[in-house]
């Protein structure tokens, strides 16, 4: 494996990182999707999230990625389970994985060795309490991506296969990403992914020059690349934990809950995911934001991410869904 | 300054003419000899033949020996590419035996791909994320493997004409693409590069320093080229400084970065900048006069503008004159397909794998190991009691793969873009595929265009499911002229056929008034033009494609419906052919073809 690049020391792609820290501050948000552009940093940003977050604990050797429990804890055991500290996993969705490998299966070797009945875990135990990440999720095979996004809002794992009969949680954030021209993503796996964002080129000629540099700097040196965003990356990484810490006493009034549904209302979004999307968005950013109640300003910057994917889609009208956000954000006239 | 063949000038970067399309990939082929994994690799574009052996002989003898270079199969499958069971190892061994894929072998080589323009999408994304991860996961077959792999890719793209490419995703990390179609073998000369040279070079890149100005000069003319990928500036950088490294300085000047443009931007050109044409022709004989600033490092400003000037000059120069008229006229040039599908294997049991059943291995059914394995595996104590080896699978075990057969289908459009009424009849019929794609996802079907007017017919939109690539390739039809209706058909007729080969079902849907008034050959001739359109139908009939032909003229007439009737076509006159009209037919014929 090669050096993670900083996520701190990513240059533009605005929407993008606040995306991922929202569902980095709140797991429920349902997914991430990030579709645009080739060449744009998509992957970089992604497995740079990987870097920023805070280890976490687990029941040493588990491979579910279990919490230790408290009241092992409190009790002081001797035998209770030893504690690991291991970095938040970033669990890579080859394409090409095939089912047994995504959900567990019966373990082979101990099958064959000695005919025991024994579950392997697969991919979605390894990404408990972490990310999934898919690239080219718009090429993956539709029973994949269907069954990712049942067990991303369930939050379990159900295997029934061989003979076993397993379930486990699975609480994962998944994040997405493709590329619209190589095929797009059916509607009803889009409106499941919850926040979405569409990854452009930079246009400035000095945001690309800084991207370019930076690149470089970093393949030449990576270490050294890395040591110069430890400050940067610790900054981020601080205010990651003190909004989740903080995330359950934000307050959301009922101002903000109304002004949601105006805004889902005006758009003609299907469904009340979109607005309760849109809250909880717009309270993680607050709470990395360190405001004590969300207001108007964090439901605007949580809007477009939370609802563009969401409207009906008009083949004709020229606009983009963004534009239409926008539009829609500026007829309700509130003052951020 | 490299000495490369061709060159006009001796010295200094103002007369720097890179000669031929040769040189330029000779030179290509050292840059990549010092860096595979760092440059991605080179797409070259040539038939199988003496030039493309000797560039790869060229290369070969620059890499240091010992490095691994595999040739990669088209049909590889991802146990292969990927590594999978072992299933003699397994076998014998009583536990699963991983074997290591092409890709985890070829670690710190060149993996060479030829005919890489039938390169599968799921193959390519396979490839990209290697590139991009720089290690192979495995997560198959029960198993599980993580290998490091360092790897440079030479893409042997063997497509003929813009429509057919390598997969954009692949193409757009690897740095260096040449084009040596046009190159006969008397063109092909001795590189210039040594291998001593590449040694040196590789081990000292990474020191060489490139200052701001040349790095914004490289990202303004990527943006100036419309090059909107930061992959393309960043490997123009990298190629920039390696070059600098070969001819054994510290520092990229002026000509590296020009050499870099040639070799990296300039392939990658979307557009080309509104000049004045005048300007742009004295740029092609000489140097014009304002590269002259070059020596004077007086003031910046108009030196930065001079670079920018430079710059384009050079990447004009490896630009042939076609692909240039193309860029200056506004056009979009045609990008690979999304990677075409490929020789699939042809055969009653394909489509989409739906699980496996217990069942005999005959009918060319397919063995699914791991499955049967999994069968056999809770008896293995119990057989062994019986005496058996170590791991025993008897017939009973036998798993085979069942599939689903496809039945995506690919519209393929045929638009009369002849005459008056040219225009209206383009816009509903853009509006009818728009309507059809918006739902073509929900059903996986796929829709091309082609538009026929003048002497011929061009292919608009190759197969796509996605809407944004058909509303980009739609904006901006032209119409008028004649109607060549026998070379729609012929044109209509193959792209059914490659379609078929790959696997989904074409439906050719015609709109056209049927009053066909050019000849296949291209003349007049009313008669004349609709002998070769029936002939052209007849033949259509005779592969067995489905057809249905929307008469869209006003008062409908005898000639469209006899087209209709020698190709066994669906005969629909709608005078007004609406998008929701003409949607709604296709759709229905599509049912029909399903059912």
């Amino acid at each position: 494996m090669s050096a993670i690049f900083p996520f701190s020391a990513i240059v533009g792609q605005e929407e993008m990182k606040q995306a991922l820290l929202i569902a980095a501050v709140e797991p429920r948000i349902g997914g991430v999707l990030a579709f645009g552009d080739r060449g744009t940093g998509k992957s970089t940003t992604i497995r740079a999230l990987a870097g920023l977050l805070p280890a976490m604990k687990v029941v040493q050797g588990c491979a579910f990625n279990t919490p230790p429990d408290p009241a092992d804890d409190a009790s002081g055991d001797a035998d209770r389970p030893a504690v690991a500290e291991v970095p938040v996993p970033v669990v890579d969705l080859p394409l090409g994985a095939t089912e047994d490998r995504v959900v567990g299966a019966l373990d082979l070797e101990r099958a064959l060795s000695s005919g025991e009945k024994a579950f392997e875990p697969g991919l979605l135990a390894r990404a408990h309490r972490g990310f999934l990440y898919i690239d080219e999720v718009n090429l993956l095979e539709d029973h994949l991506v269907d069954l990712l996004l049942d067990v991303a809002a369930s939050g379990e794992n159900v295997v029934e296969r061989e003979g076993l009969s397993i379930r486990h949680p699975a609480r994962f954030v998944l994040v997405g990403s493709g590329n619209p021209e190589e095929g797009e993503l059916r509607p009803q796996l889009l409106d499941r992914f919850g926040l979405s964002v569409e990854v452009r080129t930079p246009q400035k000629i000095a945001t690309r020059v800084e991207v370019v540099k930076r690149r470089e700097a970093f393949e030449d040196d990576p270490e050294g690349f890395r040591a110069a965003y430890a400050d940067a990356e610790a900054v981020l990484s601080e205010q990651v934990v003190k909004a989740r810490a903080g995330l359950a006493g934000v307050a959301v009034p009922d101002a903000m809950r109304e002004l949601a549904a105006q805004l889902c209302l005006g758009l003609g979004t299907d469904g009340l995911r979109g607005e309760l999307t849109l809250i909880r968005a717009a309270r993680a950013w607050a709470a990395l934001d360190g405001a004590e109640a969300v207001g108007v300003r964090h439901v605007k910057a949580a809007a477009p991410m939370a609802l563009c994917h969401r409207l009906r889609r008009d083949p004709l009208d020229e606009a983009g869904s963004a534009a239409r956000v926008e539009r829609a954000l500026a007829a309700l006239d509130v003052e951020g | 300054m490299r000495d490369l063949p061709g060159d006009g000038a001796e010295d200094g970067p103002e007369g720097e003419d890179l000669g031929t399309a040769w040189s330029r990939a000779a030179l290509a082929a050292a840059l990549f000899a010092i860096d595979p994994a760092g440059f991605g690799g080179v797409v070259l574009r040539a038939r199988p033949g003496p030039v493309r052996e000797a560039w790869q002989a060229l290369l070969q003898g620059l890499i240091p020996a010992g490095t691994p270079m595999r040739r990669l199969p088209l049909g590889i499958g991802e146990d292969r590419l990927l590594g999978g069971l072992d299933l003699a190892a397994t076998l014998s061994a009583g536990k699963p035996v991983v074997q290591r894929g092409v890709m985890a072998d070829t670690d710190g080589g060149v993996l060479v791909l030829p005919g890489s323009e039938r390169l599968s999408p799921a193959t390519a994304a396979h490839l990209v994320a290697a590139l991009d991860t720089k290690q192979v996961a495995m997560e198959r077959d029960g198993l599980q493997a993580r290998h490091r792999v360092r790897l440079g890719i030479v893409a042997f793209d063997e497509g003929v004409g813009p429509d057919e490419g390598t997969p954009d995703a692949l193409t757009d990390r690897l740095a260096f693409h040449c084009d040596l179609s046009g190159v006969g073998i008397r063109q092909v000369e001795p590189g210039t590069v040594t291998a001593i040279e590449v040694m040196r070079a590789a081990a000292c890149w990474r020191t060489v320093t490139l200052a701001g100005e040349g790095l914004e000069a490289l990202c303004r003319l990527a943006a100036t080229l419309g090059v909107h990928s930061i992959r393309g500036s960043l490997l123009a950088v990298r190629a920039a400084r390696v070059l600098a490294a070969l001819d054994d300085r510290r520092a990229v000047e002026e000509a590296d970065i020009a050499l870099a443009t040639q070799l990296v931007l300039a392939p990658r050109a979307t557009q080309w900048p509104e000049a004045a044409p005048e300007q742009e022709e004295t740029a092609e004989d000489e140097p014009p006069p304002e590269d002259r600033n070059l020596s004077d490092e007086v003031d910046s400003e108009p030196n930065d503008q001079a670079l920018s000037e430079l710059l384009l000059a050079a990447a004009k120069a490896a630009l042939p004159p076609a692909v240039l008229a193309q860029l200056a006229g506004g056009v979009r040039r045609g990008q690979g397909g999304g990677g075409k599908a490929g020789q699939l294997r042809v055969s009653a049991l394909r489509g989409r794998p739906i699980g496996t059943r217990r069942g005999e291995l005959r009918g060319g059914a397919r063995l699914s190991v791991i499955e049967t394995l999994r069968a056999a595996a809770p008896w293995q104590p119990v057989r062994r009691r019986a005496g058996e080896r170590r791991v025993a699978v008897r017939r009973d075990d036998f798993r085979v793969r069942r599939f689903k057969d496809r039945t995506e289908t690919v519209t393929i459009f045929a638009v009369d873009a002849s005459g008056s009424a040219a225009l209206t009849r383009l816009s509903e019929v853009k509006g009818a595929v728009e309507l059809l794609l918006a739902e073509a996802y929900r059903r996986r079907d796929q829709v091309a265009l082609l538009s026929f007017r003048g002497t011929g017919a061009e292919l608009i939109l190759p197969p796509t499911r996605s809407l944004v690539r058909a509303k980009r390739a739609l904006a901006g039809l032209p119409g008028g002229g004649g109607t060549p209706l026998a070379t729609a058909i012929d044109a209509a007729a193959e792209l059914a056929r490659i379609t078929r080969r790959q696997g989904p079902t074409p439906i050719a849907v015609f709109l056209t008034d049927g009053k066909a008034n050019v000849t296949r050959d291209g003349h007049g001739g009313r008669s004349q033009a609709m002998d070769d359109a029936l002939a052209a139908a007849r033949r259509l009939r005779a592969d067995g494609t489905d057809a249905l032909l929307i008469d869209a003229s006003p008062r409908p007439r005898p000639q469209a419906k006899a087209i209709a009737e020698a190709m066994g076509a669906r005969y629909l006159p709608l005078p007004h052919a609406d998008r929701q009209a003409v949607a709604l037919a296709v759709r229905d014929t599509a049912d029909g073809v399903r059912a």
